[in-house]
Parts: structure tokens; sequence; C-alpha cells
């Protein structure tokens, strides 16, 4: 593939995933601590999500943070728009802000930080068609 | 490899008034957590308040700096 057509690709998921996150890993199997942290709040919340495994290509990296100006990942878009990374998910998931942007209800617990272990995944799965 | 107190010092240069503090969290220098709290960031969203911190690192940034955790706030009284 070239550049190009990769940023095309991460563009297209953008559009067409109204919650895309873009980690290390996969939300099964995080490669990264502050990927596995994001992905577990979107569990936490029980959001349908697409996730895309940014590690097969370093290229995928380059070209997502070239386009979206922010140099680290994870990266959630949410309406195509980048909400933040881990810092940023993490705060808005305590406050309730996440839930309300993503139109679900926040748990009724004490929103503790997530953990890994949250086991409900239902990304769309555009699984590494880039590898 | 950069220290703590070389990110602090960074930070507080590049957002003048503002005050940092900056932990190494592994002791190896390249994953860090910083807590800022400055003016400047008033009236920005999170994504940007977080963005004047990462510029003043630009390409350092998921390189030597392999990870900077942030948490950035407006002082008291000015949000």
């Amino acid at each position: 593939m070239t550049n190009e057509e990769i940023r095309d690709f991460i563009k297209q998921a953008i559009d067409e995933n109204r919650v895309m996150l873009f980690m290390k890993g996969t939300p099964e199997q995080p490669a990264c601590g502050f990927s596995m942290r994001t992905s577990a709040a979107l569990n936490a919340l029980g959001v349908r999500y697409a996730a895309l495994d940014i590690l097969p290509d370093p290229r995928i990296r380059e070209e997502l943070s070239g386009l979206s100006n922010w140099p680290t990942i994870p990266q959630l878009f949410v309406d195509g728009e980048l909400v933040g990374g881990c810092d940023i998910v993490t705060e808005m998931y305590e406050s309730g802000e996440l839930a309300e942007r993503l139109g679900v209800e926040q748990p009724a617990e004490a929103p503790e930080p997530p953990t890994a272990d949250a086991p409900q995944t239902a990304p769309l799965g555009i699984d590494n068609r880039l590898s | 490899m950069p220290s703590a107190s070389e990110l602090k010092e960074r930070i507080e240069a590049a957002l003048p008034g503002a005050e940092a503090n900056v932990e190494d969290l592994t002791g190896g220098g390249d994953h860090f957590r910083a807590e800022i709290v400055s003016d400047r960031f008033a009236g920005l969203s999170r994504i940007e308040q977080h963005r004047l911190v990462y510029d003043v690192f630009g390409g350092e940034i998921g390189g030597p700096i392999h990870a900077l955790s942030l948490r950035t706030t407006i002082p008291e009284g000015q949000a």
C-alpha cells in the first residue's frame, strides 16, 4: 500500500465509524497499557466501536498523527472528531462526559478507573486490513 | 535522556506563568506524567490544552519521550 492509500483508509475509517479507536494491539489483546485503559473505558460503557491496530505498519501511525496533529497512540474519534488519547478519555470517563458524548448511560457504580478485564468488546472489527 | 526536572523547566518556559509537576513514572527517563496548571488553558478544549504542551516537545514525543501523560487545569476562578 502507498502512504496515500493508508491515509485514505484512515480517513474512511474515521468517517464510517461513529466511534473509532486507533490503538496498539486489539481490544481483546491490547499491546500497551494506555491503549488498554482507553478501550477498557469504552468497554465499561458498553458502546460499540471500531478498533484498528496501528502496529502492523509504522506508516499507519505516521499518517494518523499527520492527519490528527496528535503525537501519541491511542486516539479516539467520535463523530469524525478527535476526542483524545488515554488521559483525556480516562478523565472524561471518570467525569461522565464520555458517556454523555457517546449518548449512553454512565454505569451506576462509582466510576472506578476502568481496568483491562472488562471483556465486553463489540468492535465492528475493521481488522487489520492494512497488515 | 530527558529528566523530569528538564521537562518541568521546558514546559514552564514555554507557558509563562504555568506551574508544572512532572514525575518520571518508571525512573527510566521515557515515561512521564505531568500535571500542569496554567491560565493559558482558559477557553481551550482539552485537546487544545494538551496540544499546547505536546508542541513544546515536538517530535520527541513518541521518540525519546515514549509517553507523556498529561493532566491540564486552569487556575481556580479563571475557568
